[in-house]
């Protein structure tokens, strides 16, 4: 019964209720809990900068400030110096969110570019733009990262974006030209041509609006990838060290010996950031993939038989075995829920 | 086999572009090596601006093409010429120094993660809803962080505060390296942690993969069919189901290489383990542009020859890899 629920909609509630409250209760439980890290995160970064207790590189001469745990007056602590850790925090989620952003437009728009135009052009372009993108998947992109900003004189906030940029395109590429060639071959495109209509109106309104969740997808994956790569990058000390990203306070971090000293306040809030960051990045991107297909969803398309989940695709399971299967506590658990009673009527009979 | 040949050309073509990449990087980016070189040490005296030109190989001795081609040819040579952090050591002296650390290390620990990742993915596949399926979430949290960090967590819990493992280096000090029992058993006593946070970190990429295609294959008509013949359940997943859907997850291996070769880098430097990625720390850091760069093309040839080892595997394992070719 729950399994035509959840496939279509039940048209009632659709019709007295607003859409967007219904969409996000249909919404997949990662795709939810995704989201409201990542929204979490989006705030931190907007309003952080504007609620920063003290400035993050005013560094306290107060010897008792020096490395302090974390108090009423400094909720996260203090560094060597006597800077404050959460303030840092504040700023550095700002600097690295509006990177992983801008990294993630700019390339997932190189992306879509790319993958639309080998799929189109097809022939020798289609040839040589996936090799490029192939090649470019396969070789490990830190390291060369690594030579690319090592050799560029200033090692600040666009240059890190333009290098990530630049390195960051070719799943995106990849994935949406095997998109394109799939739609391509549908009736509406041929539709399309018959009309007569320009190449570019096909691709900017055929064919992209049907690949917006691929897109955003990919722009997920982008910035996951983003906040990885320029972590990294600023805890090896390529950045600019004089500004407050997450990477840069882990970089001072590690390089004044606080996990030696046991300042865990220190160097735990900004990587517990990144992660937080990135679990709600691929909770969302998982809740999508659900989304999209329905085989993938589990508790909402698995419908419960006497307290068992079962698929749709799955055997029926027989009902005398699942029941011996429970263990003392759990049975007596069971007793107690309404599947229990359908154990106990004769088959057939209604409840 | 036309296949391996013709993944063979592509690899050949993809380490030539690294390659040339790593030839014409330092001479198109905006700003001069030697310079930045010479500024990092203003008691440098003028005259060594020259020495440092040669060294650095920016001294344009020739025509592009000639000198393109003397870097060819050096690099075939395992020639990358010499290192001007670590100065007179020869960057390929360093390098063999380094490699069989990371590669022991990196290598053991992601063929573990794979392992393990592949068959939890197959049993979180199977029950899906499950118990175990229902930790994926947790996973993928181990996953996001990234690998330096949960490199410093684990080394503050079992090193700093349990005792339980050493506080990072390759082996304890005092030990000469070579082939004897005490100098083997610390190596692996202290590569253990590093080993573990590669294996937790990336073990849950591999688990939901492996799910997510398991799922797909289980819902093939099949694998049903061959449940409604009443086969025993183990037959089920491993011979029906999990074999079709291992070559997804053979073909993601090789893409994903790159990634935790990328981590695993960062995380030796917490560890001050002395494999590779410290000595591309002391690279970045010193502005030591031979070492990067060498270090760049050993890592990508690595990556390169790990995939084209996949890439035979794949064929040994799918008939259908093979039919394919013959049929083509």
């Amino acid at each position: 019964m729950t399994v035509t629920l959840a496939i279509s909609p039940d048209p009632t509630s659709l019709a007295t209720e607003d859409a967007v409250p219904g969409r996000w209760r249909r919404m997949p439980t990662k795709a939810k809990v995704g989201a409201l890290i990542l929204g979490f995160f989006i705030l931190a970064a907007v309003i952080g900068p504007f609620v920063t207790p003290y400035d993050p590189s005013y560094q306290n001469p107060s010897p008792a400030l020096s490395m302090a745990a974390p108090s009423a007056a400094h909720l996260l602590g203090t560094t060597q110096t006597g800077q404050d850790v959460l303030s840092q925090l504040l700023v550095g989620i700002r600097l690295t969110l509006e990177l992983a952003v801008v990294v993630g437009v700019v390339a997932t728009a190189l992306s879509v570019i790319v993958g639309v135009a080998a799929a189109f052009l097809g022939g020798i372009w289609d040839e040589l733009l996936s090799l490029v993108s192939n090649v470019f998947l396969v070789i490990p992109s830190l390291p060369l990262l690594i030579i690319l900003l090592g050799y560029l004189p200033q090692k600040g906030q666009w240059a890190t974006i333009a290098v990530l940029a630049a390195l960051g395109w070719p799943w995106g590429a990849r994935v949406i030209r095997a998109q394109t060639l799939a739609i391509r071959n549908r009736d509406f495109i041929s539709a399309a041509l018959e009309t007569g209509e320009k190449t570019w109106r096909i691709i900017a309104f055929e064919i992209v609006p049907n690949e917006v969740s691929l897109i955003a997808a990919s722009f997920v994956n982008t910035v996951l990838y983003a906040i990885g790569a320029s972590v990294a990058l600023a805890f090896i000390g390529l950045a600019d060290l004089n500004s407050w990203s997450l990477g840069t306070i882990l970089y001072w971090a590690e390089g004044q010996q606080a996990l030696q000293l046991g300042a865990w306040w220190w160097f735990v809030p900004p990587g517990l950031a990144v992660a937080l960051m990135g679990t709600g990045l691929v909770l969302l991107n998982t809740g999508i993939d659900e989304l999209g297909n329905p085989r993938l969803r589990d508790a909402s398309s698995a419908s419960r038989i006497a307290g068992h989940r079962v698929r749709p695709t799955a055997p029926t399971p027989v009902l005398q075995e699942v029941v011996q299967r429970r263990t003392g506590l759990a049975r007596f658990l069971y007793s107690f829920s309404r599947s229990s009673l359908l154990d106990e009527t004769e088959a057939g009979d209604t409840l | 086999m036309s296949f391996i040949l013709r993944r063979l050309v592509f690899y050949v073509v993809a380490a030539w572009v690294a390659l040339t990449l790593n030839f014409f990087i330092p001479r198109a980016m905006p700003g001069n090596a030697v310079e930045a070189v010479m500024s990092k040490f203003p008691s440098l005296q003028p005259s060594a601006y020259r020495a440092l030109e040669a060294m650095l190989g920016v001294g344009h001795a020739g025509s592009l093409w000639h000198q393109y081609w003397t870097y060819i040819v050096d690099v075939s040579h395992f020639d990358f010429g010499t290192s001007s952090s670590q100065y007179p050591a020869q960057v390929s002296t360093l390098l063999g120094e380094t490699i069989p650390w990371t590669l022991t290390l990196v290598g053991t620990a992601t063929v573990i993660a794979f392992l393990v990742g592949t068959g939890l993915g197959i049993v979180a596949g199977w029950r899906y809803g499950g118990a175990l399926d229902r930790t994926l979430p947790a996973l993928m949290f181990l996953q996001a962080i990234p690998y330096f960090f949960f490199a410093l967590i684990l080394l503050e819990l079992f090193a700093l505060k349990f005792h339980v493992f050493p506080v990072g280096e390759g082996y304890a000090g005092g030990l000469i390296p070579g082939w004897h029992w005490d100098f083997i058993g610390s190596a692996i006593y202290h590569s253990l942690l590093p080993a573990l946070t590669i294996v937790l970190t990336s073990i849950a990429g591999w688990m939901l993969q492996m799910r997510n295609v398991m799922i797909t294959t289980l819902g093939e008509d099949y694998v049903i069919a061959a449940q409604a013949k009443g086969l025993p359940n183990r037959r089920v997943i491993f011979t029906y189901a999990a074999r079709n859907a291992l070559l997804p997850q053979l073909q993601g291996f090789g893409l994903a290489l790159g990634f935790v070769v990328s981590g695993a880098l960062v995380m030796e430097i917490v560890f001050s383990y002395p494999g590779i990625g410290l000595l591309l720390l002391g690279a970045v850091t010193s502005d030591d542009f031979p070492l990067m760069q060498a270090i760049f093309l050993v890592i990508t040839f690595a990556v390169l020859l790990a995939n084209l080892i996949v890439d035979v595997i794949i064929v040994f394992v799918d008939p259908r890899v093979r039919v394919r070719e013959a049929t083509r």
